[in-house]
């Protein structure tokens, strides 16, 4: 059986300075276990960009990073406003941010697509007025 | 060529040394939505932006940027730097528009 290393983060809501904490902390863990750095790079943009969602559009919410020898399953689970066209939003140009968050230099409308540019597999759960999880793998090997 | 020999020749101000000493700069990225940034920008960029606040040191961190050139004279703020030194980002301002700053590096590092 294989060990699974599982890291856990809060992100805050409405916080811009803290967002990308999970992503660093992350980041660090893989370059300690070897982890060739073009997958980190994979790995620590896909989830910072899930993280800076979580701040603009859910009021922050939790982070679940299982890591074992041969892939990276990051789990985002926010309780947010859900997303009400999830095809609209994969769209490259397509954002809800605003104005505000647009001139700290988000909501350019590639978070999404980023996501799934930078994981091997993503996957999106969302309800409107529930919430929304999103599952991202990224192999190692 | 390092971030720092580059910014010397150049005439740039270095803020941050950072692992510019050690990195060299293999192509150039100009652009201040972040997003796009860590879509398209390659490891060892040097990445060329007006957008100063500590989000674009996350950025660059993420993205493996060699170092941030902040051009139009625009600079970067003080707690962005000193994340940037926590990180060892390498941070330099540029007294020249994006354009003549990209071309500038473009001609001192051959690319």
């Amino acid at each position: 059986m294989d060990n699974i290393l599982k890291l856990k983060y809060d992100v805050d809501g409405d916080d811009f300075t803290r967002a990308g904490e999970a992503s660093a902390s992350v980041k660090k863990t893989l370059k300690k276990m070897g982890v060739p750095a073009d997958i980190i790079r994979k790995a620590a943009i896909a989830l910072y960009e899930g993280e800076i969602n979580m701040v603009i559009h859910a009021d922050g919410g939790e982070i679940e990073v299982d890591i074992s020898s041969n892939k990276i399953i990051m789990i985002l689970k926010d309780k947010g406003k859900g997303i009400e066209n999830i095809e609209l939003a994969m769209q490259e140009g397509y954002s809800t941010a605003p104005d505000e968050v647009r001139s700290l230099g988000f909501g350019a409308g590639m978070g999404l697509p980023n996501m799934k540019k930078y994981s091997d597999e993503m996957r999106i759960e969302s309800t409107l007025n529930i919430g929304t999880t999103v599952y991202m793998t990224v192999c190692i090997s | 060529m390092t971030a720092i020999e580059l910014a010397k020749q150049a005439g740039f101000d270095i803020k941050v040394e950072g692992n510019g000493d050690k990195r060299t700069i293999s192509g150039i990225y100009c652009g201040d939505l972040l997003s796009m940034v860590m879509g398209r920008a390659k490891a060892d960029d040097a990445w060329i932006t007006v957008m100063g606040n500590i989000n674009s040191v996350a950025v660059g961190v993420l993205a493996d940027v060699t170092c941030i050139i902040l051009a139009e004279e625009i600079t970067m703020n003080e707690q962005a730097l000193q994340k940037a030194a926590d990180e060892g980002v390498c941070i330099i301002h540029s007294h020249l528009p994006t354009f003549e700053t990209a071309k500038k590096i473009a001609e001192l590092a051959a690319l």
